[in-house]
């Protein structure tokens, strides 16, 4: 059993403390809107924020997130108030297949409350999530619409 | 429709198929006192034709057929049909028909496959008729309420006038009355210089769920009672399950059962997929291998190599004049061999489908491209029935041709039936995914050109050894053994037809089919086909001395479209003008998918191996551009998974298997590589064109051609990891 506060809320859950915490999130938990695509912390899918800073939830155990904030895609808006960078996303027509969408805005937001206006070269050094439809310019473009608001 | 079913029934059992991802659409038949039968939608809404529902509030139901997976076909058809249905764009939403609700109405549907950039350019024609048809059947309802012709009507915006007395009313007052009436026989489609939705960069329909993560992949679904499954197929393509050893994980938390899966895979089934996962890694397996286990891409490259032989048999693709004798002539020949790998698709959700398969009935929920090829695997796995059959599509995370293959849903379907009754979900692991693609295609290419003595070019041969796809994949598309595919962009004619005139050319394939399963992945024949003939290009040109933009010119005067697209990207870099001090610009054009396309390159280079990628101008003709908001991202997009293949891809084979397995050993760009595409769109109109797959055909040359200009190196082999240069 392990207890992980996910959104505000606390999760006891059936769970092995070596489990990664992306699948606790999503089977254990029910959140499926943090992704997995490699399980090996290269692609970025699965971010979210653990106490603030974005991390590869693939690549953290139950036992290493228990006790700490644990932010999802699922709860970056303010009850109905859309997070400034989902709706930039939804403004600026992000995401194509969107599947690698939840990660990279959970990067974005990361940064955007680390440096509300980062440079192009803070951009290219924070955000190294993989998009294989390749939404590159279009989250650079919006990254710098919520900079510039 | 002529089968006698009770509406009730035949109501509730689609619903409750598919409540379980909470969308879906349902069909009841209604019939009233003798009319045509009124059918009706989840809700009760009318179809006024099958592709249109309209709902009391003046909402509009759109039916989509095709798969969305990022492209944005779905908004994009949805503004075809919206255009000749002049309803009110805001309140447009969409919905997929399932292919065995399709397949029950003789295919009303039309074709379900969404591959080859046909999505939009297959079905315009008849979607937009399904558009005006419910336009007309609307109109003809007013005016029949108002009595009054209804030729005296109009409609915008989904309210109809009638324009001598005024009087108004909106499509959701008249919906009920026009699903009553008997469709149009013929309908007649705008002019597309009348287009007002169509040809407008507006907004994806599909935005919002992307962005909170209540967007349902197919990873996602949830169906109560469920199971996980994790799978192992046999690592090497060819070769057999031999045995495993269940008793070594019989005490492993939440394990249900371990499954054999036909003759070469195994199954976990668990409570959770990370309890599966790690089951079916601690599961002892024994493959047999086969012969197969001694290929590797040494043997398979050897093989092909003996191909480029001209003494070898070959189809011929396209030819005119006497190739042979010409090179034989001529003042002075260029030769150079060329090779492409292959390549994984590499989408960001793995393969997964979701099964459950009762006695007398198999419904499957998957992200699919195909999804009458989904609900024939369904048939064929589960042994049942068309009509206990179904497949419930659900947004995939990138298809790029993978998804348009059904050996995933084949899978789930064979697990599921032997656990009647309960639901299972199976996922592959990033791994499997790896190990187990449809992958581009290897080849290599040897290239001759030849001279006269005035520097013209005289004859080019093109001799082109590997792998067929059509072979493995859709044999009765060979002709007498050909595949007319692998000659995607140097077709003598057709929607990949060659854009230079030589006066004498020999186009040929030797066929050489490693035991490696290919598939269509985006760009299919196109990538390397554009690579070779578009660096070779350069190369002829270089050996001529001149300008490689005005050189390819000079063999482009009996083809316009190719060359106003090659025109417009020299145009918008500023070929004529030099790039700024240590950048190198490179050019490239190729047709493919019906569409014209060129890109160009600007790029720097350190120390011979770091490139850094400066610009990307990027033009297309489709004929006509739906939404160019969309076809700009299918463009940059191309970009990014053609150069992540050129850089990073490139899958390789030993003892018969593939070696790469992750992200790691097999990455893709990232934003900090990536610069801005420029795109540049010249609709000519009279034809359609696809636009997801051709723009990739140029990433690579462009670059490739730009990294000669900066350091004299021709590079013939992909990828560039292999020969140690990367990005900056």
């Amino acid at each position: 059993m392990a207890n992980l506060t996910i959104n505000g809320k606390t999760f006891t859950l059936d769970v092995e403390p070596d489990t990664p915490l992306l699948w606790a999130i999503r089977e254990n938990a029910g959140l499926t809107g943090t992704k997995y695509g490699c399980g090996i912390a290269q692609c970025g899918a699965c971010t979210v924020h653990i106490d603030g800073v974005a991390t590869r939830s693939c690549g953290v155990s139950v036992a290493e997130a228990e006790g700490k904030k644990i932010t999802t895609i699922e709860g970056l808006a303010s009850g109905k108030t859309l997070h400034k960078v989902q709706e930039a996303w939804i403004a600026k027509d992000v995401p194509q297949c969107g599947y690698c969408q939840s990660g990279m805005i959970m990067a974005v937001a990361a940064l955007l409350s680390e440096k509300p206006k980062p440079t192009d070269a803070d951009i290219d050094e924070a955000i190294t999530n993989i998009c294989r439809c390749g939404t590159f310019q279009q989250v650079r473009e919006a990254i710098h619409t919520i900079a510039s608001a | 429709m002529n089968k006698h079913v009770s509406p009730k029934m035949n109501r509730r059992a689609f619903v409750i198929g598919s409540a379980a991802v909470g969308a879906g659409l349902a069909i009841g038949l209604d019939l009233p006192f003798g009319g045509p039968a009124v059918v009706r939608a989840a809700d009760g809404s009318p179809e006024i034709g099958a592709w249109v529902v309209v709902r009391p509030d003046d909402t509009v139901v759109i039916r989509i057929a095709r798969s969305e997976m990022g492209q944005g076909s779905l908004t994009g058809l949805a503004q075809l049909v919206a255009e000749e249905l002049e309803c009110d764009w805001s309140k447009v939403t969409t919905e997929y028909p399932t292919p065995g609700q399709s397949v029950a109405r003789k295919r009303v549907w039309g074709d379900f496959s969404t591959g080859g950039s046909r999505g939009i350019r297959s079905s315009q024609d008849y979607v937009r008729k399904g558009g005006a048809t419910a336009r007309v059947m609307l109109i003809q309802a007013a005016a029949d309420s108002w009595k009054v012709p209804a030729s005296e009507c109009t409609a915008a915006r989904s309210v109809i006038t009638h324009t001598p007395t005024g009087r108004t009313t909106t499509y959701g007052k008249v919906a009920e009355a026009a699903a009553r009436l008997t469709p149009p026989a013929d309908v007649k489609l705008k002019d597309p210089k009348d287009w007002k939705l169509v040809g407008k960069g507006v907004l994806r329909l599909d935005t919002a769920d992307k962005t909170t993560g209540t967007m349902v992949y197919g990873i996602d679904v949830k169906v109560p009672a469920m199971l996980n499954a994790a799978i192992k197929d046999c690592p090497v393509f060819g070769g057999k399950l031999k045995s495993y050893d269940e008793a070594k994980i019989a005490g492993m938390k939440g394990v249900k059962k371990v499954v054999k899966v036909g003759d070469t895979a195994v199954a976990v089934v668990a409570d959770t997929w990370w309890h599966a996962k790690t089951a079916l890694e601690a599961l002892p397996i024994v493959w047999d291998e086969g012969d197969n286990a001694k290929v590797s891409s040494e043997s398979i490259a050897k093989w092909l190599a003996e191909g480029l032989d001209n003494e070898q048999p070959a189809y011929v693709g396209n030819k005119n004049g006497d190739v042979k004798a010409a090179i034989a002539g001529a003042a002075r020949k260029v030769e150079a061999v060329y090779n492409y790998p292959y390549q994984n698709h590499a989408t960001m959700e793995p393969m997964n489908a979701t099964a459950l398969y009762t006695a007398d009935k198999c419904e499957v929920w998957c992200g699919t491209q195909n999804g009458e090829a989904a609900f024939a695997a369904v048939l064929e796995a589960s042994g049942l029935p068309a009509e206990k059959c179904d497949v419930h599509k659900v947004m995939p995370g990138g298809g790029f041709g993978r998804r348009g293959q059904t050996d995933y849903v084949r899978q789930a379907v064979m697990i599921a039936k032997q656990m009647p009754g309960t639901p299972i979900k199976l996922l592959w692991s990033r791994e499997e995914d790896m190990a187990h693609g449809r992958y581009h295609p290897i080849t290599q290419c040897k290239m001759t050109g030849a001279f006269d003595a005035d520097n013209n070019l005289v004859a080019l041969h093109y001799r082109l050894s590997g792998q067929s796809i059509l072979f493995s994949l859709r044999p009765e598309a060979l002709q007498n053994g050909m595949d007319p595919a692998a000659f995607q962009g140097v077709a003598q004619s057709g929607e990949a037809a060659f854009g230079y005139s030589v006066p004498n050319l020999l186009i040929e394939h030797a066929m050489r089919n490693p035991h490696v399963p290919p598939g269509f992945w985006r760009g299919v024949n196109v990538n390397h086909n554009a690579i070779y003939m578009e660096c070779f290009m350069d190369e002829l040109a270089n050996a001529a001395g001149q300008d490689p933009l005005e050189f390819r010119r000079k063999l482009m005067g009996n083809h316009p479209k190719h060359l106003a697209v090659l025109n417009a990207v020299a145009e918008k870099i500023g070929w004529s003008k030099p790039a700024p001090q240590g950048v190198y610009r490179g050019i490239a054009q190729v047709m493919g998918y019906g569409s014209y396309v060129a890109g160009a390159a600007e790029i720097s280079v350190t120390d011979g191996s770091k490139i850094k990628v400066h610009r990307i101008v990027a033009s297309t003709d489709p004929g006509y551009v739906v939404n160019p908001a969309q076809v700009e991202r299918q463009i940059a997009g191309s970009f990014v998974y053609g150069l992540s293949a050129l850089f990073y891809g490139g899958c390789t084979v030993k003892d018969g298997k593939i070696e790469q397995t992750n992200f790691d050993t097999y990455n893709s760009m990232r934003i900090n590589e990536m610069p801005k595409v420029e795109s540049v769109m010249v609709p000519s109109g009279g034809f359609w064109g696809g636009v997801g797959e051709p723009t990739i055909g140029v990433a690579a040359p462009a670059v490739l051609n730009a990294y000669f200009a900066a350091t004299g190196k021709r590079i013939r082999s992909v990828p560039l990891r292999d020969q140690n240069i990367t990005f900056a």
